[in-house]
Formats: C-alpha cells, structure tokens, sequence
C-alpha cells in the first residue's frame, strides 16, 4: 500500500458521527457495568473459584490458540500448494465452522466424539480405551474446530502474499522444500502468525457457551460461565462485577496487545490463486499434503456433516414453535446488521482519518465485555422505568452487534484507508463531502467488505446464545434458545431438526449478504 | 418435574388488552410447555376464575429465585410456582412473599406446616439408568465403580442442590470423603435438570440424576420399561415442590384462589402424567397406572427448611472442592 502524502481531512469523512458511534459503544457497557456495580453489595470479592476460573480461561485460551495455529500451519500450506477438484468448496467451506452456531457445533462434536459417538464406537471396536470430550479437552477441542479454520484462512491469506516470483527463484536454484520452507515461508510465517494466535486467544477467553455445555462442572468453567453463575444462580452481584471487570481488564488488553498483531481479515476473493510449485512435485510431498488436507476436511465436515444427517431425521417431527423462534431469530439477525452497519461505518471513516488505531480499540471492547454482564446492567437500568421482558431483543440486538464490530473494522478499516489514499484527494477537489462521499465513493468500493461484515455479523446473531439465555421469556424466544429446550426436553429429534434449520438460516444469511456485497462487483 | 421445556405459541398469543383481570405465575421452563402441566393448569384454573392466567416459565427452579430478586419489588408477577423446600428459607429472607391460608389433607410424607408456601407435588431422587445395568446400592458403592453419571450444579438447579443435601444428609460429616470418591464419576456437571436428562438419554452417561419417578415417563408417555431408579440403602432425599404468593401482588385474591386451586383435585390430578411427580394430595382416582411399578424407597430423608442455608454452604464447598481437583 503506497503512503499517502496527502493529508486527509477526517472532517470529510464521517468525524462526527464516528465519535459519536464509538461514544454509544462505550456508554452502552460502561452504563451497565456501573448499573451491575450500583446493586452489589460490598465485600463479597473472588473465591478460590473464581480464580481457578480465572487460570483454567488463560490456560485453556492458551492451548486453543496453540493447537488451532499449529494444526493450520500444515493445512493452509498445503492448501496454498495443492490444486485440485473441490479445492474452492473447501476453502469456503473452512469458513464455515466460525460462523457455525455453537450449540450446532456442539451436538455435531457431542455426535462425533461424545461418550457413544461415532469416534468413541469406533475405538471400541477396535479394542481401544475412550475419549471423553467433557472437561479441558472438550473445551479445547471445540475450541479448535471453530477457529483452526479461522487460523487457516489467515495463514492461507499470507501464502497469497508471497510473490510467486520468489517460488519460481526458489525453484531455479534448486532449493529442496525444506530449505524453500525455511527461505521463503517461514518469514511470512513469523509474521503472520502472532496475530493468527492473539486472534483466537482473545475469542477462546471469552467462551461462554462451549464451556457451559462441555465445561463439566467446577474443573473447567471460564470467566464469562463464572459471570453467568454469580447472575443467575447466586445473585451475586458484587462477584458478577468484579468477574465482569477482570475479564474486561484481561481480554481488553489482550485484545489491545491483539491490536498491534491481528492481521486485516480479507474477504474470499483471492484465496483461490494456487502458485506453481516446483518443489512440492515429489511424491511424498503430493502425499504429505493430501493426508494433511484429508484429515482437516474430516475433523471439519464430519461433525458438520452429523448435525445435517441427524437433522433431515429429525426436520418432521420438529414443533411449530420452532418456526416461530426461527422467524424472531431471523429479524433479530437483521436487526443486528443495521445496528452494525450503523456504528461500524462511521467507526471506520474515523480511524481512517486517524494516524492511531485508538478507536478501534473501542470496538474490541465488545469483544472482551460480558454480553451477560450488559444484559443485566441494562435490565437494572430499565427496570424501575419499564418492563425489562420488552427491551430483551432490542438489547440482543445491541449486544450481537457489538460483538461483530470488532471483526468488521477490521475487515473494513484497510481497505477503507485504501480507498480513501487512492482517491481522496481526488475528491476533495470535486467537493465530495459527506454522504455524497459515502454514495459516490466509499460503499461502491467497499460493497465486498460490507457484504462480509454484514454476513458475518448475521451469523453470529443468528446463533448467539448470550443476553437471551438471560432475558428468556415464552414470548420472545430465539432459535438456539428454542434448540436449547428441546434437547432439554427429550425432543432430541426436534432439536436436531431445529439445529439443521439454525445451520441453514446461519449459513444463508451470510450466504447472501457476502453474494450481495459482491455481486457484479468488480474484483 | 424439568420435563418438556418448552415454551407454547398459544401462552404468546393470550389477550393482554383484555379486561379480565391477569394473573401472572413465575415458573420453570417445562411447566409451560405443551406436553408439561401448563396448558392443562390453565384451561382449568381460567374456566373457574374468570381470569387470564399467564404462565411464564423462567429457567430451572433455582434460577427463579435469582430472577425475582433481580425484578426485586417491581416485579409483574403475582405468584411463584417451582421453588422447593431446600429453597424456602432463601426465599423467604428475600421479604418478597406474604402468608397464605391455604391448607389441604396432603399426603406428603412429612408433616407440612409453612405459613407461606403450599406443596403441589412431590418426588425422591434418585439415579436413574437402563434396565440392563446392575446398578449400585448407595454412594460408596458407586463412588468404588467406574459407572460414569452426570450430575447438575447446585447453583442452578433444584435437583444439583437436593444431591448436595442429600449426601450431607446421609453422610453428614464424611461427605466430602463421598466427593472424593464420586469426583472420578461424574462426566460433567449441567447448569439444569434437562441438559442433564438429555445427555443420559444420548448415551453420554451410564446414570443420571433424576427423580424415581422419571421412569413413569418413559413407560407412560413412550411405552418404553427400559428405564429404572436405583434404589441406595442409605435412603433418598425428597424434593418437595412450592408454590406461593408475592407480596406485591395486585391480585392477592386471584393469587390465593390459585394456591387453592394448585391443592385441589382438579389440578392434582393433572400433574402425574404432566409433570411426572407425585401429587401432594392423592387424586379421588388413585395415581395413573404405571406408579405403582416405581421404586419406593424405604427411607426418606429431608433437612428440615431452615436448616438448609447454613448446610448448603458447607456442602458447597465441599462439593466445589471436590469437583475443582
């Protein structure tokens, strides 16, 4: 990206309304923190508990981040040298699991290698002891399946990067795979990974639902579950705030560090280039790679691949209710979009017009505050004025779109800079201020991006699971709240058909807003 | 019982603007649902009171209560119906309730006189698993064997806190030597009653924790006899379920009219096949066919009400010691 000497007026962008998007972040999880603050009782403070809490979060981010990186260095290596039938469908396809609602992940993985799952049947077969999937391993392994791919993408992104001149250099002087590992990959490795694994750290700190289904109990049981446990069970205030406050100490700064490391996340396009490559010809190299993308398209699909199976089983005998959760669902995915698209756009003019990232790091606020903690701050805020039941998808709403930001600026803010270095001065010589600045230059050119972040957000929102499970109320219930119940009530059946329709709806919103963002656009 | 949690189209769609007078019960989850006691309760109670009865079902029973302190004197509603007795002293320290007159010749097992909570059912947990397996005959026993069983939390369930009274009652002092042994059995541990029904039905455990009467459900509802209630000598612990009346109700009338309701034959016939417990007062027709092939066991244990608060935090901590290694 060439440098810009000209300066640009952040006033032609959208300072105003910037400022003012990042002010209603801020106010909405400071306001609830001080809300939550304002009814506790003084003194309670951490127990032993909550601190083992506190180690098993880090530890277990940790080992997520670790594994999930390491496992798609190899894949996204072969990915990036291998050429062959479906190779697009799978990249898409890796996608996939990040935007996949966890408790449909959840049952696919309980599926696949829970205690009579298909992995653990087949290891009793052959005479070997069991897996469990409960406890550290549970989480950590689900953990891995939602952001491996994640990791992969990222990586695959930095293959792109390399100049294949360098390859066809590398292949002239002969160089063996490993020394062109070593000469032309590595390098691009150490950069690209330490923001791949401050990535997915900060999101495994703040796991919430994998650890309330798979955690087991007190062993394992992270930060966010502790909240949700001092909220709902022993009305602990004072030790929700506290908690609330260490975890947005702990994930904000790791998400500060982050900051400096993550690298932009790019849309699909591109990722499909495949360079040739002269030293990864021989046989065992071609074998090596298959193997390694065999076992990654397994790890990733079958478990995917058990929630369809069992949810066209199940599609028949599926309550209607479920439709009707399907349809709230729906409109509070849509909702979400707007309100972000709402605070994400203007967000990102700023930081454009900006030298330092500090706004954006507003947005990874987000991403590291207690959706359970916002949620219970604003029904104590509501409370004496209303009845909070009302406000229960207005706040998802909010909630679900906040947790998206900080994944949309950073999809949006670099080519936003982008754009605005090519053509800015352009358009201040045109006059182009304002709106008309958004309209003529900045959306048509960004449609790709929004496309994504709007997919992306929809997803999410699609399968979230947080404020909800707070505010649940008969009336107002969301499609992963609704699957929640059933598998509760013994319609193990009609939740795994309402998982199959929740796997759709995620995969079709994101489906047709990444298509829109980029239909007859140019690439 | 946690069966069934679900919530109904037909509870949304109930006439708020009406100017029958409405009535607002806070209860768990799978007491609202379609196959749950909920629409039956209603149908009932509303042909006789000529009102509007909303129920509305609000997580697992133990959550409920952190529910109404949080609404706190705001809230909408008018009764609560799902606490049990290891919850009345923690309820009643809240000063959200108010006394009712409401009596009936219960056929508890244990004398009931609370001046502010009226039984409407009853139960004894118990382990529940398939025929197939042989199962333990108490605590030490299956703390020894290598079954695998799933448990709920304490914190968030009435049945999770019912286990920790129950093998405090049992054990009293040597109860966290019994978490230390059953540590290594437990699976996991679920945030409710049904997450935790759910995995043993998926085969994830070999027992779980559950109710004696649990196994009415599956031969009734499903004609199923594969599943039993392992009965341990050391005795069962009984869940007692309550309902009362909050103190800022603005229909303490209606409230009262269905607290005698929940105790009378009409409602107590219902809830057997609906909520899969025993009734507080036995039905003029007996209990449904299938009860009588149960488990009963033949010893109970209770800790009296008030009593439960400070043993609760005691068992806590042993259990959260024990499970934490």
């Amino acid at each position: 990206m060439a440098q810009s000497v000209v300066p640009i007026n952040p006033v032609i962008l959208s300072r105003k309304t910037g400022i003012s998007a990042a002010f209603l972040v801020l106010a909405l999880i400071l306001l609830a923190l001080i809300a939550v603050l304002s009814r506790a009782e003084a003194g309670t403070g951490l127990g032993a508990g909550d601190w083992a809490a506190i180690r098993f979060t880090v530890t277990q981010a940790l080992c997520s981040a670790l594994l999930s990186v390491l496992f798609a260095v190899p894949v996204a290596r072969a990915l990036a040298r291998r050429r062959f039938a479906g190779r697009v469908a799978l990249v898409t396809l890796l996608g996939a699991p990040f935007i996949l609602p966890v408790i449909v992940a959840v049952l696919g993985l309980l599926t696949v290698f829970g205690r009579s799952g298909w992995l653990n049947v087949g290891l009793e077969f052959l005479g070997f002891p069991t897996v469990s999937i409960y406890g550290f391993h549970g989480v950590v392994l689900a953990h891995v399946f939602f952001n491996m791919p994640l990791a992969t993408r990222l990586l695959l992104q930095g293959w792109q990067t390399i100049p294949s001149e360098r390859f066809r250099l590398a292949a002239q002087l002969r160089l063996t795979p490993s020394s062109m590992f070593r000469a032309v990959e590595w390098p691009m490795l150490v950069q690209v990974i330490p923001g791949a694994l401050a990535l997915v750290f900060v999101i495994c700190l703040t796991s919430f639902a994998v650890a309330l289904t798979l955690g087991g109990g007190p062993r394992a049981t992270t930060i966010e579950l502790a909240i949700y446990q001092a909220f709902r069970f022993d009305f602990d205030l004072g030790r929700a705030a506290l908690l609330s406050v260490v975890q947005l100490v702990l994930a904000g700064s790791m998400a500060l560090i982050a900051l400096r490391f993550v690298p932009s996340i790019s849309v699909g396009g591109g990722l499909d280039r495949v360079m040739p490559r002269w030293d990864a010809r021989g046989g065992m190299q071609r074998l090596g790679d298959g193997f390694v993308i065999t076992v990654a398209a397994l790890f990733l699909l079958v478990p995917l691949a058990a929630v369809v199976l069992r949810g066209l089983m199940g599609l028949p005998s599926m309550p209607p209710t479920v439709y009707h959760a399907a349809g709230i669902s729906v409109i509070v995915a849509v909702a979400s979009i707007f309100v972000l698209l709402a605070l994400a756009l203007p967000m990102a003019g700023w930081i454009v017009g900006r030298r330092a990232g500090g706004v954006e790091a507003v947005g990874l606020l987000g991403l590291s505050a207690s959706p359970l903690m916002i949620g219970t701050g604003w029904f104590i805020v509501i409370n004496p004025y209303a009845d909070p039941f009302d406000f229960a998808l207005p706040v998802t709403v909010l909630v679900n779109a906040m947790m998206a930001l900080p994944f949309a600026l950073r999809i949006l803010v670099p080519p936003m800079r982008d754009t605005v270095q090519r053509y800015g001065r352009l358009s201040a010589m045109l006059g182009l201020r304002g709106w008309a600045l958004w309209r003529v230059l900045l959306l048509p050119r960004l449609r790709a991006q929004i496309g994504f972040s709007a997919g992306l957000t929809g997803a999410l929102s699609m399968g979230d699971l947080g404020v909800i499970a707070l505010f649940a109320d008969p009336e107002r219930v969301t499609l992963p709240l609704q699957m929640v119940r059933l598998m509760g009530a013994y319609r193990m059946d009609a939740a795994a058909g309402a998982a199959l329709l929740l796997l759709g709806l995620s995969l079709g919103i994101f489906w047709i807003c990444d298509k829109g963002g980029r239909w007859r656009a140019e690439a | 019982m946690k069966y069934l949690t679900f919530a109904t189209a037909t509870l949304a769609a109930t006439a708020a603007w009406a100017e029958t007078p409405e009535l607002i019960v806070y209860t768990y989850d799978s007491f609202t649902s379609d196959w749950g006691p909920g629409p039956a309760i209603e149908k009932s109670f509303e042909e006789a009171c000529a009102c509007d009865l909303k129920l509305v079902g609000l997580g697992d029973g133990a959550a409920l209560l952190a529910r109404l302190k949080l609404e706190g004197a705001r809230s909408d509603a008018d009764v609560v119906m799902g606490l049990d007795t290891s919850l009345i002293a923690a309820a009643k320290e809240t000063g959200l309730f108010t006394e009712t007159a409401v009596n009936a010749e219960y056929t508890l097992p244990v004398e009931w006189n609370d001046t502010v909570f009226a039984p409407y059912d009853w139960g004894y947990f118990a382990f529940v698993h398939n025929k197939d397996l042989t199962p333990p005959a108490n605590f030490k026993a299956l703390g020894d064997s290598d079954l695998k069983i799933v448990i709920q939390d304490p914190r968030s369930s009435t049945p999770g806190l019912g286990l920790l009274m129950w093998v405090k009652a049992a054990y009293g002092d040597e109860a966290p030597a019994i978490w230390d042994a059953l540590a290594d059995n437990v699976v996991t541990v679920t945030k409710g009653w049904s997450e935790a029904y759910g995995l043993f039905l998926e085969g994830e455990a070999d027992m779980v924790l559950s109710y004696t009467t649990s196994p009415a459900y599956h031969l009734i509802a499903e004609e199923d006899d594969s599943k039993a209630a392992a009965e341990f000598d050391e005795g069962h612990y009984m869940q007692i379920e309550v309902v009362g009346t909050l103190a800022g109700s603005d229909q303490p009338e209606l409230a009262e009219k269905f607290l005698n309701f929940m105790v009378s034959d009409a409602a107590q016939a219902i809830l057997p096949t609906t909520n899969w417990m025993y009734p507080a007062v036995t039905p003029a027709a007996g209990l449904p066919e299938g009860f009588e092939t149960l488990t009963v066991p033949t010893k109970a244990l209770l800790t009296p009400a008030d009593e439960v608060p400070e043993i609760r935090e005691e068992a806590l901590a042993e259990w959260l010691k024990a499970l934490s290694r």
